[in-house]
Parts: structure tokens; C-alpha cells; sequence
């Protein structure tokens, strides 16, 4: 009885027209497809994009070339040379992230002492020649005066889970 | 326009013929070929429907000019020969696929006037040059000098002859019930409306037909000699550009012209399905093509919907169920026809 249920059903190719329904019914449901360059999807305030390196309000780079950054990055992407200024502080005089070694972690962020380096949301960048992947002092710290405002929010929104 | 005409007519009529029939040509094969191309649309659309995407939008208004973005990529690609292929097989294989798919266009009829050539052998000619595409195949498979292509191809002519016999058998059933070879004769057979369409009294052999149509055409659910995950893209894995996009064109103009080898000889050709007043304002050719558009959306429902089929399913599907299927059916009909006096049924 059994056999001949199963190839009754299989004969009128019942289960084939089942799936035709189920897919036939998708044909007409919403698309929820997000339309990338015009439709953005909401970030996360921890979202690890772009590098920058911060100053304090009053103009001064919060970097003291502790090194910490260089030491707990995984992938070596972080060369830090420094020297004592004139002031008496130790400041950095290169401070390069080769971006094609970063791996985006957030390690280095998570090691600063002074939050100097952060991992802005930004993650629409690109290199157009070769070399351009390394990002020196002044690049990173140009970022940082740019979007000094947005990092901050960032930090002020996720501060309470630190 | 005068000139024209007068210098057409101081033509030699063999000339005349061949000009005449050149132009019919052009007229059938250029809206063929747009159809080819906008049915690449309308399959990545439908599928990404299904799937609850929204498919390709990019590429003009809603992406309607997606085809044609596409088609100038393929033509600006390099045609890579491998190093140990036979060049003039390996060129010739895209050439020996498509040119069956589209001279088997000449006998289709699209109204009861409107047709190329009216053979009274159009059956057998569609039978012969639809088997012929295999070819294009088995000769690409060789001819590139890779194992997956090989494999791609033996699988493709396995499947190929298993279901040509199935196909075969399903149009002599269509051949004792409408008593002709003529594809006009078989539309005409079926005047009356739907209860007069072959696709009730032949169900069986309309199913097989459209399944066999589907495995013959290598599509989903029955592309194993593309097969990505196992042999990568089967018998034109080392095609690229141009080359590739003939193969292309011959798959979706085979599906084409099977689904409307299926309108005409099961759903009623260019007859409307009542005949009376809102459907009969409609032209017949336009009934056609509706019907056409009808049977390819349902091939690409079927490729949205079903996981490939194991190899081995495959034969035992053509071999083992489709072939016993037909030949049931077909004692059926000649049964009912000779012995019993309700043959009208099947005419």
C-alpha cells in the first residue's frame, strides 16, 4: 500500500508541484534586498574602519610612542620610531600601519593608554598606486582632525560598556 | 523607391527567391536574438524574485540594459585557445551548437500564413536538427583538450540520447493523434478552443516532452554537464568571450524554440484558448508568444525551484520512467483509436 502511495505521488509529481508553490509564493514577497550605495544599513559604534590617530582639544597629539600598539598588533602592520622633543616629552617622529598587513582587530585601539589610536567607521577607502597602503603620521592624524567629532561620539556612545 | 523595385524585378528569379527569403530570415532571427538576450534578463530577474532579491537594476532604467552591458563584455573579452586544443574544432563547436538551434526556426509557424517554409515534413526536420546540437557539445568537449570538458560532454551526450527517445516517443503519440508531420496541419487540428488543445488528451506525453525538453536544452534541474561543483562548467569550461557567448545564445535559443515546439503542439499554437469576443481581439500571434513567454517562465520557475539531479537519477529518469511512460500512453492511444469507438478522444 505503501509502495503504491509513494509512486501515486510521485507519478503526479505532487511533491515537485509543492516545491513550485512554495517558490511561487517567494516571487511575489517583499524584496528586503538593501540597495547598497543609496540604502546604508546602521554601524555599530565599536565598527573598526579606517585608522586615525586623535589630539587633545587643546591642539596637542595624544600619542606618547608607548609603543604598546606596535607590540600587541598580530599582524606587524604598526612601525613606530620616536625621540625626545624639545619640551622634554617623548613623541613619535613615524607612525606608519601598512593597511594591506592590518587585519582591522581593534588591538592597537584596545592597547592605547591615551586613546590616540582609534578605528574610525569609515570603510569606504581605497589605494589607487602602490605605496599608497601605508599610512603615515600625518595622513593618520589628518583623518583624525577630520572626523574628530564622529570618533568621539563613537567613543561617548560606547563608553558606558567599557 | 521606384528604382528599387523596378531594379528588384530585372532580377533573375532564383535571385529574388534568395533575396526574399534572406529578408524572412533577418525578420525571424533578429527578434529571436533580442528575445535570447532579454530572456538572460528576465531569468536573473525571476530568479532573484524568488529568491527575495531584486535581481540586476543597475544598468539603465530597472536594468533593462543589462543585456546589452553584458554582451559588449563578452565581446571585448579575449578568446583564450588552450595551448593543446584543436583550434578549428574548438572554434567550430560554439558554430555547430547555435546554427541547429536557430535554422530549426524555419519551420516553426507562427500564424497559419506566417511561415518561413511550410514543410510537411516540419516534425522530422525539428526531430533531426534538435538532435544535432548535441554535437556542439561532444565536439567542444574535445576539442579543448581538459578533462573537465570531457566529462561535461559525455555526460551531455548520455543525457542527450536517453532523453531524444523519450522526446521522440512523446511526438509519435502527437503524430497518431494529429495524423500529420505539417506543424501548421497540428495547430490547425486543434481549432476550437482549450478543450481542443492536444495538452488533454496527451498529458503524459506533454509532461515528458516539456521534462525531456528541459534535460535536452541542459538546464536546471537537469545541468549536469555544466555541473559547477563537480566538473566546473562542463563542456566550456575553457570558452571565453565571444566564443562563450555563442554557447550561451544556443542554450537559451533551444529553450526557445522548446518552449514553443511545446506551445504549438500541445497548447493550441496561435489559437486563442475561447472563441469568443475579449479573447478573439487579440491577434493569434500574439496568443503565441504569450504562450511562448508562459513555458519559459516556467523554465525558469523549475531552475529556481529544483537542486541538480544526480547523475545516475538522471538515467534512470530517462531510461527506466519516461521511455515505459510514453510507450503506455501510446498503446493507449492506439488502443482507444483501432479497437474502441471512443478514438475521438485523441483526435
Amino acid at each position: 500500500m505503501d509502495w503504491l502511495k509513494r509512486h501515486f505521488r510521485t507519478f503526479l509529481l505532487l511533491e515537485l508541484l509543492r516545491g513550485l508553490r512554495l517558490t511561487g509564493k517567494h516571487l511575489f514577497k517583499r524584496k528586503i534586498t538593501v540597495q547598497y550605495p543609496e540604502e546604508k544599513t546602521p554601524k555599530s559604534p565599536r565598527f573598526r574602519g579606517l585608522h586615525a590617530l586623535r589630539r587633545y582639544p587643546n591642539g596637542e597629539e595624544r600619542c606618547i610612542a608607548c609603543k604598546l600598539c606596535e607590540a600587541v598588533c598580530p599582524a606587524l602592520a604598526i612601525t613606530i620610531e620616536s625621540e625626545e622633543r624639545s619640551d622634554g616629552t617623548r613623541r613619535t617622529t613615524r607612525y606608519d600601519i601598512d593597511m594591506f598587513k592590518c587585519i582591522y582587530c581593534g588591538f592597537c585601539e584596545e592597547a592605547c593608554p591615551v586613546d590616540s589610536i582609534v578605528e574610525t567607521d569609515i570603510h569606504e577607502f581605497h589605494f589607487e598606486t602602490r605605496g599608497d597602503n601605508i599610512m603615515t603620521k600625518e595622513m593618520l592624524l589628518a583623518i583624525g582632525d577630520q572626523y574628530e567629532e564622529q570618533i568621539a561620539d563613537a567613543r561617548r556612545a560606547d563608553s558606558t560598556f567599557r | 523607391m521606384n528604382w528599387l523595385w523596378s531594379t528588384y524585378g530585372s532580377l533573375p528569379f532564383e535571385l529574388q527567391v534568395t533575396i526574399e527569403s534572406l529578408i524572412k530570415i533577418i525578420a525571424i532571427l533578429v527578434p529571436l536574438l533580442l528575445c535570447v538576450a532579454f530572456m538572460t534578463y528576465a531569468e536573473r530577474k525571476i530568479i532573484g524574485y524568488i529568491q527575495v532579491r531584486v535581481g540586476p537594476n543597475r544598468v539603465g532604467p530597472k536594468g533593462w540594459f543589462q543585456p546589452f552591458a553584458d554582451v559588449l563584455k563578452l565581446l571585448f573579452k579575449e578568446i583564450v585557445i588552450p595551448s593543446n586544443a584543436n583550434r578549428f574544432l574548438f572554434l567550430s563547436a560554439p558554430i555547430l551548437s547555435l546554427a541547429p538551434a536557430l535554422a530549426a526556426w524555419a519551420v516553426i509557424p507562427f500564424t497559419d500564413t506566417l511561415v518561413l517554409a511550410n514543410l510537411d515534413a516540419g516534425l522530422l526536420y525539428i526531430l533531426a536538427l534538435t538532435s544535432l546540437g548535441v554535437y556542439g557539445v561532444i565536439v567542444a568537449g574535445w576539442a579543448s583538450n581538459s578533462k573537465y570538458a570531457f566529462l561535461g560532454a559525455m555526460r551531455s551526450a548520455a543525457q542527450i540520447v536517453a532523453y531524444e527517445i523519450a522526446m521522440g516517443f512523446a511526438l509519435v503519440g502527437l503524430l497518431m493523434a494529429a495524423g500529420s508531420l505539417n506543424l501548421v496541419q497540428i495547430v490547425t487540428a486543434q481549432t476550437g478552443g482549450i478543450h481542443q488543445w492536444y495538452l488533454w488528451p496527451l498529458f503524459p506525453l506533454f509532461l515528458v516532452y516539456f521534462i525531456s525538453g528541459v534535460a535536452e536544452t541542459n538546464r536546471a534541474p537537469f545541468d549536469v554537464a555544466e555541473g559547477e561543483s563537480e566538473i566546473v562548467a562542463g563542456f566550456h569550461v575553457e570558452y571565453s568571450g565571444v566564443t562563450f557567448a555563442v554557447f550561451f545564445m544556443a542554450e537559451y535559443a533551444n529553450m526557445v524554440l522548446i518552449a514553443t515546439l511545446a506551445v504549438i503542439m500541445f497548447l493550441g499554437g496561435w489559437h486563442a484558448p475561447f472563441e469568443f469576443a475579449p479573447f478573439t481581439w487579440i491577434p493569434p500571434i500574439f496568443w503565441l508568444l504569450g504562450k511562448v513567454a508562459l513555458m519559459l517562465f516556467v523554465f525558469l520557475w523549475l531552475r529556481a525551484t529544483f537542486p541538480r539531479y544526480r547523475y545516475d537519477q538522471i538515467m534512470r529518469l530517462g531510461w527506466k520512467v519516461f521511455i515505459p511512460v510514453t510507450l503506455v500512453w501510446i498503446t493507449v492511444i492506439g488502443v482507444f483509436r483501432f479497437l474502441t469507438p471512443f478514438g475521438f478522444i485523441f483526435q
